[in-house]
C-alpha cells in the first residue's frame, strides 16, 4: 500500500458529488470548499446553519470499573477538572508534555451512553491523533481500557438554526445544554450528539457509524437551512471565535497560561496540580508569562498571515502571528499571535511586517465575533 | 488578449500593456479580499512578481508576463477587491505597463492555447 495515499472519510463521495474542492489535510482528502465560496459558507454559518465534516479527528474511549477511577487517570494527562463532569458533560482540556507545552488540545465527555456509563469519550485533533492516542493509552493504570473508534464519522451542525434543523429530526436535542451530549435517535440512525462546536455559534457535534454518515448528511441538507461547509470556512470562523488552531496557535512549546487557556483548569487542579506539566502551569500562574497568545486586528486592509513578525512601535521585534486571514463577518483582516506580556493589553499600537513593509496593528480583545453559544 | 502560464492576461494598445489574473487563476484563488499592487513609475521584469492577490485563506503571487515600468495601477481594487473575482478579465485588471521588450509578446498564448492550456 502506498503509505503517503489520502484517507479518505466517510462522506469522501459525498462531498465530491456536492462540487468541493479537495486538498490534502492531516493526511485526509477533505473538502476545503464547496462551489460556493468561503465568504459565502462562513457568512451562511453566522446566518443560518452549516453542515461540516470533521470525520479525520480521532475519536476514543477510556474505559474502567467506575468514573472515579477512569476520571482520575484523565486528570493525570490533563489540567482540566474531569472528576467534576456529571453524566453527558463535556469540558475542553488540553494534554500536556512534561515541560508543560501542550502535545494537543481535546473534547472529554463523561459518557452516558448506554453500556458505557463511567467512561470518558475522547475526541482529539486529526494531526494529532497517533499521538495523542498511544500517550493515552500507555499512561493508562492496569484495569483501564483504551478503544478508538476509527469507523466512526463525525460531523457538526453549527449556526443559530442549527437547532431548530436538528430539532426536526429529534425534538429532544433542544434540551442539551452547551457542552452536555447523548444519544440521540436522528432519523433512524443512532447518534451521539454533544451542544459544542468550532465556530463561536450554537450548534452540536455529531458521531454516528461511518455507514450511517452519508444518510444523516444528506437528510439534514434537505432542509433549506443547511448547507455544506468546508474547511476553509471552519477556520476562519473559528478564528473570528479566538479559538485556537493545534500547530498554530498552541504547540509543544506553549504553555496553556500563555495561550490564555487557564479559564479551562479549575481551582483545585491549580491548586493541588497532579498533572503532567503541572510544574510550569502552577509557575506561571504565580509568577506569570512572558509571552501572551493576543487578538490582533491589522489597520489596513491587507491579511497579515501565519509567520508575519510582530514589532513594536520602535521596530523591535515583540512577537510572531500564529493565525491570520480575513474575517467575512468582521470584513477586514484578523489575526492571533504572541506578543510579548508587556504588550498584551487591549488597544497596544503595534507593527506587522507584512512582504518588508510595517503596517500598522492593534493589539485588541478576543474573540472577534461574539460567542453565541446556548449556556 | 493573451496569455501566460502563469495566468496573467495582456492586451496591448499603443505601447502600454494591461494586465490581470485570467477567470481561470480568480476561480482557482476563490473570494479575493485584497490586492497588494506595485508603484507606479516601478520598472518590471518580465516573470518577477510584481503583485499579491490575497483570498481568505491564502496570498498568492502574480508574475508581470512582460518588461517595462508600471505607469498605472487599478486604484479600484483597494475599494472592492471582488472585482478580480467578478469581472477577472476587464474592470479587475492589475496594472498597465509600458513594454521595453514587444518581442517578449511572442511568448504568450492566445485565447485557444491558454484554454486547452488549463484543460
Amino acid at each position: 500500500m502506498d503509505e503517503t495515499a489520502l484517507r479518505r472519510t466517510p462522506l469522501y463521495e459525498t462531498h465530491v458529488a456536492l462540487g468541493a474542492k479537495m486538498v490534502p489535510f492531516a493526511g485526509y482528502d477533505m473538502p476545503v470548499q464547496y462551489p460556493t465560496g468561503i465568504m459565502a459558507e462562513h457568512k451562511w454559518t453566522r446566518e443560518s446553519a452549516g453542515l461540516f465534516e470533521v470525520s479525520h479527528m480521532g475519536q476514543c474511549s477510556i474505559i474502567g470499573p467506575d468514573f472515579e477511577t477512569v476520571a482520575k487517570a484523565m486528570e493525570a494527562l490533563v489540567p482540566a477538572d474531569i472528576l467534576s463532569l456529571k453524566p453527558g458533560q463535556q469540558r475542553y482540556s488540553q494534554l500536556l508534555n512534561i515541560q508543560g507545552g501542550i502535545s494537543d488540545d481535546l473534547m472529554i465527555t463523561h459518557s452516558n451512553w448506554k453500556g458505557l456509563e463511567g467512561s470518558l469519550y475522547v475526541v482529539v485533533n486529526a494531526s494529532r491523533k497517533g499521538f495523542d492516542f498511544a500517550h493515552i493509552e500507555e499512561n493508562l493504570p492496569p484495569g483501564l481500557v483504551f478503544r478508538r473508534y476509527d469507523s466512526l464519522a463525525l460531523m457538526a451542525l453549527q449556526g443559530p438554526k442549527a437547532e431548530e434543523a436538528l430539532a426536526k429530526l429529534n425534538p429532544a436535542v433542544k434540551a442539551l445544554p452547551f457542552m452536555n451530549s447523548g444519544r440521540f435517535d436522528l432519523a433512524g440512525v443512532e447518534a451521539h450528539v454533544s451542544r459544542s462546536g468550532y465556530t463561536g455559534e450554537d450548534g452540536f457535534e455529531i458521531s454516528v457509524e461511518g455507514g450511517n454518515a452519508a444518510r444523516l448528511w444528506n437528510r439534514l441538507l434537505e432542509d433549506a437551512t443547511v448547507k455544506p461547509i468546508g474547511l476553509g470556512a471552519r477556520d476562519s470562523l473559528r478564528l473570528e471565535a479566538g479559538l485556537c488552531l493545534y500547530g498554530h496557535d498552541i504547540d509543544r512549546t506553549t504553555s496553556p497560561i500563555e495561550a490564555q487557556l487557564q479559564w479551562s483548569i479549575a481551582k483545585r487542579r491549580r491548586a493541588d496540580g497532579g498533572f503532567v506539566g503541572a510544574h510550569r502551569v502552577q509557575r506561571e500562574l504565580l509568577g506569570g508569562v512572558s509571552r501572551k497568545r493576543v487578538g490582533i486586528k491589522p489597520d489596513g486592509r491587507a491579511p497579515a498571515r501565519d509567520g508575519t513578525e510582530i514589532q513594536d512601535e520602535s521596530g523591535r521585534k515583540i512577537g510572531v502571528i500564529t493565525s491570520g486571514g480575513f474575517g467575512p463577518t468582521v470584513n477586514g483582516p484578523i489575526a492571533m499571535g504572541y506578543v510579548e506580556t508587556a504588550y498584551a493589553s487591549a488597544g497596544t499600537p503595534i507593527q506587522l511586517i507584512v512582504r518588508g513593509q510595517a503596517m500598522p496593528a492593534q493589539v485588541v480583545n478576543l474573540p472577534f465575533v461574539p460567542n453565541r453559544f446556548k449556556r | 488578449m493573451k496569455f501566460s502560464k502563469d495566468h496573467e492576461w495582456v492586451t496591448v494598445a499603443g505601447g502600454i500593456a494591461t494586465i490581470g489574473i485570467s477567470n481561470h487563476a480568480q476561480g482557482q484563488l476563490g473570494d479575493v479580499v485584497f490586492v497588494d499592487l506595485p508603484k507606479v513609475g516601478r520598472v518590471v521584469k518580465a516573470h518577477e512578481s510584481v503583485a499579491v492577490v490575497e483570498s481568505v485563506k491564502a496570498a498568492s503571487d502574480v508574475y508581470v508576463p512582460v518588461s517595462g515600468e508600471v505607469v498605472e495601477v487599478n486604484g479600484d481594487l483597494a475599494g472592492d477587491p471582488s472585482l478580480v473575482n467578478r469581472a477577472p478579465e476587464s474592470e479587475g485588471w492589475f496594472m498597465k505597463v509600458k513594454l521595453s521588450n514587444e518581442a517578449e509578446l511572442s511568448e504568450l498564448m492566445d485565447k485557444a492555447a491558454y484554454d486547452k492550456f488549463v484543460g
